[in-house]
């Protein structure tokens, strides 16, 4: 008890506001392994909030833990492209050799092991965290070898290096990732050019929103900057947790400054003397570099007062994680979760660059568009413009993965082509692929001339890739899991539908599926599409239109009894019955209908 | 711009509103009911039940968060926005443990009420029946969270009205619920009371006031006697709620 | 009702009843059309039901199920009638949603029938094992959970009128509907 006293009072010294309870949280399970009732309580009463305050964030974020996950806690990445690479069998192995079931705590070795959503290292999977560093690259091996060093109670900062080695794979380099960069001349340019001239640059750049939504980054910038209000606020979301997307972490791991010049370079012209980097907790193992490179700009003049010796132009930026929320990649949510609430999206309008982080102008970018605002500082607007197609400029990071024989980073301008894509990452025989993750499209090989543009197939950069013998009833089920445990539960359509979706899924997975599902399963995705809060719900139920509508054999090798199948499989219904009357006659049982 | 100028069009009938209204507002005062269930007059709009989901423009909103604004075409009455309230209802009743038959709050309950309305015959879904606890630690005051449809009127009139922030809404996604604020979670352990607005805000019968059920015959209760159709837009437009 | 001159001159309506795990409340509000029984005679004959004490259903044209399943001999029931009849109606809270035995369902079946049949005191006690016996489902379910229901009459029970309004409406062809006064849960 002494103990988690003194570790709160620690955590408390650095951070007092409310604002900050998720990474006061985080960093006071980081020390004590969980936040039990008694370490909540203080929490909130040093902070001045009620207790339900801080358990409603404790069971919000699926990284917080309200009871003892072991010393340690290994969490498997869930994502499609984690299960085609053989993660299934890997985790049940590691099950099997720790005598754990899924979730469960085992008293000895102090270990858990759970499944999480995609950890964003689909080039280099199967992936784990473990204590939230990323293990990539894992074989049976691997899994023994780490089982034994959990049995052994080793300390992670001892395991083999070559666990955490992360890749950043670029396989085509294009303008952004190609280019030599001198540290500071992106912020020169635009000194040079001036606030007005910066924002005309970005205006002729025509840049929009990598992150997915496509928004025109010069209108967000000019209205922020004509909102009203003295402080200004610029946040980067680096929460990437769109499956099948590790573009921004590869920006983060080797283009750090491009990403914090541009972030400067947007308070430059905003106004705003405070950024804020929402990191995910799946890339917690970049916060040391990331805090390394931010001091190292300080120390070069290219962050903190006075940027470049030029007066009146402060700026610095403070990192924030996330802890394990899919929804707070949604602008709003995402600062809900940096005012150290649960993630839930806002109502909008009013939108974030007039009333944002603390009620006040915010922009919120995503990690490669604020990336290519260095670029549009350095050579202008109208070269931007000059790549890419009319409406959409520049060029486009996507993340490959999946069957495909060079999984990883590939920089296009705007407009290419599935197929050239396709061509590059080398793959044969393709039956599908989703672009810009579930929430995104599946398509087919019919669509593979289309391009990838905001005009056409729009993306926030995940490119899974599908071989012929792929399951793609599997695929849209991972997907309809994902949903429904990421859904933040605010409104009804998604809280409930998601979880509805699932259910008829896993319902035909189990062969107990009819047309009555199909009936389901398509009303529930146009209600959640016309009737849900926030983009997640609209977009949940993508997947099962899409693979109905182009891979219905998949389905319909599942529908195998007539119209309707009972919700439950009967006879197991019976089960506990059976066990407590001792009972096993034919009578005990009940068939299929004859 | 007068305000005899300032109005919108709900299906096709010219609504007035006051500058800042919300187009669920406009209606409900000018005697047109769009069907809601989280929406309180006292409270800021929540925008979770999404019964009140809408057309304007062409383009999906809610009724109860979007302001009205000149030039708005809104589409209420039909067949379906009609269908999408009715599932949504019936997602409400599947997701809780909705038994009518015993619950002292029938006849007087919002779900139920707006349940008739949408003409649900039938929750259509697998029941989850969910676990889900009965607090009744509190001399005056029973809380039954098989019927909770998380609105967070209880969160927003004990934190905003009563300053004591009892509730709060914990969780996520399906997982949601809404948790006491005491150290054992009872709400005999706080300082809440049946005289709070907190007591009296529950549209369903979560939060209900011991010795007081079923006082009302059947056939004499708040929708017995009227559809809550006619009895919220008599109430918006009176003044009353 | 001159429909029902012309109606004797055709074949008479089958209708079939049962309570599955019901409190046959919904079926004495089946009885409370009072003498109306006597026009619903001219024109329907009864199948299997607890009225005629018939034990198994041919084929019918409504079948009005009371109840929600719980057991094993639930299900042998309900899928001979839904086999048998154009028309399924799940009459009654407990049909539509479990009703009141469903206030089991957060509870583990195999507790109950411990609490219910053994006695602390006496080892011999136990769950009766007979192989006669229907065994417990682990939930009891509502009847659209078990087979596609093609219409619901929802209360507890529905009032003698609402029964009487919807099947007249589903005899003479017409798409049933219940008003506000009719149409409630309790």
């Amino acid at each position: 008890m002494a103990a988690e006293g003194d570790v709160v009072a620690q955590v408390l010294r650095r951070r007092a506001n409310p604002t900050e309870l998720l990474q006061i949280l985080r960093e006071t399970q980081e020390k004590l392994g969980w936040i039990s009732p008694e370490t909540g309580r203080a929490i909130a009463s040093a902070l001045g909030v009620p207790a339900t305050r801080v358990e409603s964030v404790v069971e919000f974020y699926s990284f917080l833990y309200d009871r003892p996950q072991g010393r340690y806690r290994i969490l498997f990445s869930d994502n499609i492209t984690d299960r085609m690479l053989g993660s299934l069998a890997l985790f049940e192995h590691m099950l099997k050799r720790l005598k754990l079931k899924r979730g469960e705590v085992s008293p000895d070795d102090g270990v858990s092991v759970d499944l999480t959503s995609c950890t964003g290292m689909c080039d280099q999977g199967p992936a784990v965290l473990v204590n939230s560093r990323a293990v990539t690259r894992l074989t049976a091996r691997r899994v023994d070898e780490i089982c034994d060093l959990v049995r052994g109670g080793v300390p992670i900062a001892e395991w083999s290096s070559d666990y955490f080695r992360v890749e950043d794979n670029v396989r085509r380099a294009d303008a952004l990732l190609g280019s030599r960069y001198e540290p500071g001349s992106a912020l020169s340019a635009a000194i040079a050019l001036g606030r007005q001239g910066m924002l005309d640059e970005m205006k002729r750049s025509n840049l929009r929103g990598r992150g997915g939504a496509g928004f025109t980054t010069a209108v967000k910038w000019e209205s922020c900057r004509n909102a009203p209000g003295a402080d200004r606020f610029i946040v980067c979301n680096a929460d990437e947790g769109e499956p099948g997307t590790f573009k921004d972490r590869v920006l983060l791991a080797s283009y750090p400054e491009r990403v914090f010049e541009g972030m400067a370079i947007a308070g430059f012209v905003v106004g705003a003397a405070r950024g804020l980097l929402y990191l995910r907790g799946e890339y917690r193992y970049l916060l040391e570099p990331l805090m390394a490179k931010l001091e190292a700009m300080r120390r070069g003049r290219l962050l903190g007062a006075s940027i470049c010796g030029a007066q009146g132009f402060d700026f610095d930026i403070d990192i924030h994680l996330g802890a394990g929320a899919y929804i707070c990649g949604e602008e709003s949510a995402l600062i809900e979760s940096l005012e150290g609430k649960p993630g839930k999206p806002r109502i909008r309008p009013p939108f974030p660059v007039t009333v944002g982080y603390l009620g006040k102008p915010t922009v919120v970018n995503n990690v490669e568009t604020l990336a290519q605002a260095t670029e549009i500082a350095l050579y202008g607007g109208r070269t931007f413009a000059g790549r890419g197609t009319r409406r959409s400029s520049g060029t486009k990071i996507l993340s490959v993965s999946g069957d495909c024989a060079r999984p990883g980073l590939y920089e296009y301008p705007f407009g290419v082509r599935v197929e050239q894509v396709l061509k590059d990452c080398g793959t044969s025989d393709v039956a599908a692929v989703q672009v810009s993750g579930p929430s995104g499209v599946c398509l087919t090989p019919d669509e593979f001339r289309r391009h990838v543009a905001f005009e056409d197939v729009p993306t926030a950069g995940a490119f899974m890739v599908f071989g012929k013998d792929r399951d793609l009833f599997e695929v849209a089920r991972n997907f309809a899991h994902f949903f429904a445990h990421e859904s933040c539960g605010f409104c009804t359509p998604c809280r409930v539908g998601t979880t509805l979706m699932r259910d008829a899924l896993d319902k035909i997975a189990d062969g107990r599926g009819s047309r009555y599902e199909i009936n389901d399963l398509m009303r529930l995705a146009e209600l959640l599409r016309r009737t849900s809060h926030c983009g997640l719900g609209q977009t949940a139920g993508n997947p099962v239109r899409d693979t109905w509508a182009k891979f219905r054999p998949a389905y319909e090798r599942r529908l195998i009894r007539g119209e309707f199948d009972p919700a439950v499989d009967l006879d197991a219904a019976l089960a506990r019955a059976r066990e407590i009357a001792g009972r096993d006659d034919a009578a005990a049982h009940i068939g299929a209908e004859a | 711009m007068s305000a005899t100028d300032a109005t919108i069009l709900i299906d096709e009938v010219q609504v007035p509103f006051a500058p800042g209204q919300t187009i669920l507002e406009a209606a409900l005062s000018a005697g047109v009911y769009i069907p809601h269930l989280c929406h309180h007059p006292e409270f800021e709009p929540h925008g979770s039940c999404k019964l009140c989901s809408v057309v304007v423009n062409g383009r999906n909103a809610s009724a109860c968060t979007m302001k009205a604004a000149a030039g708005q075409e809104v589409e209420v009455d039909t067949p379906d926005l009609h269908a999408y309230r009715r599932t949504l209802v019936q997602m409400l009743f599947v997701e809780g443990n909705h038994f009518c038959p015993g619950c002292e709050k029938s006849g007087n309950c919002q779900l139920q009420a707006l349940a008739y309305d949408s003409e649900m015959m039938t929750p259509h879904f697998v029941e989850f029946y969910p676990r889900r606890p009965v607090d009744a630690s509190h001399p005056d005051v029973l809380l039954d969270f098989n019927r909770c449809i998380q609105c967070e009127l209880c969160v927003r009139a004990s934190r905003d009205i009563d300053g004591k922030s009892v509730f709060a809404l914990a969780g996520r996604g399906m997982a949601s619920h809404i948790i006491v604020n005491s150290p054992t979670g009872k709400l005999g352990d706080t300082n809440f009371s049946a005289a709070d607005k907190a007591a009296h805000v529950c549209p369903v019968g979560a939060i209900l006031i011991k010795r007081v059920g079923f006082s009302t015959p059947i056939g004499e209760r708040l929708y017995d006697l009227e559809p809550i159709s006619e009895e919220a837009t008599r109430c918006a437009v009176g003044g009353e709620k | 009702m001159s429909a029902h001159a012309e109606a004797s001159a055709l074949p008479k309506v089958r209708l079939a009843t049962t309570s599955l795990a019901g409190c046959f409340g919904c079926h004495m509000s089946l009885l409370d059309i009072d003498e109306r029984i006597f026009d619903l005679a001219k024109i329907a004959d009864f199948d299997r039901s607890p009225l005629t004490d018939i034990k198994h259903c041919g084929p019918c044209d409504i079948a009005l199920i009371e109840g929600g399943v719980c057991n094993a001999e639930n299900i042998h029931v309900l899928r001979e009638l839904r086999a048998n009849a154009k028309i399924l109606v799940a009459v009654g809270a407990c049909a539509i949603n479990g009703g009141l035995p469903a206030m089991r369902n957060r509870l583990d079946v195999g507790d109950i029938l411990d609490e219910v049949y053994r006695d602390a005191d006496d080892v011999r006690s136990h769950v009766p094992s007979d192989p006669e016996l229907p065994l417990l489902f682990d939930k009891v379910y509502p009847v659209n959970e078990i087979v596609r229901v093609d219409y619901f009459i929802p209360g507890c029970p529905p009032s003698a009128e609402a029964i009487w309004k919807y099947l007249n409406d589903l005899i003479l062809g017409r798409m049933p509907r219940l008003d506000h006064e009719l149409l409630h849960y309790d």
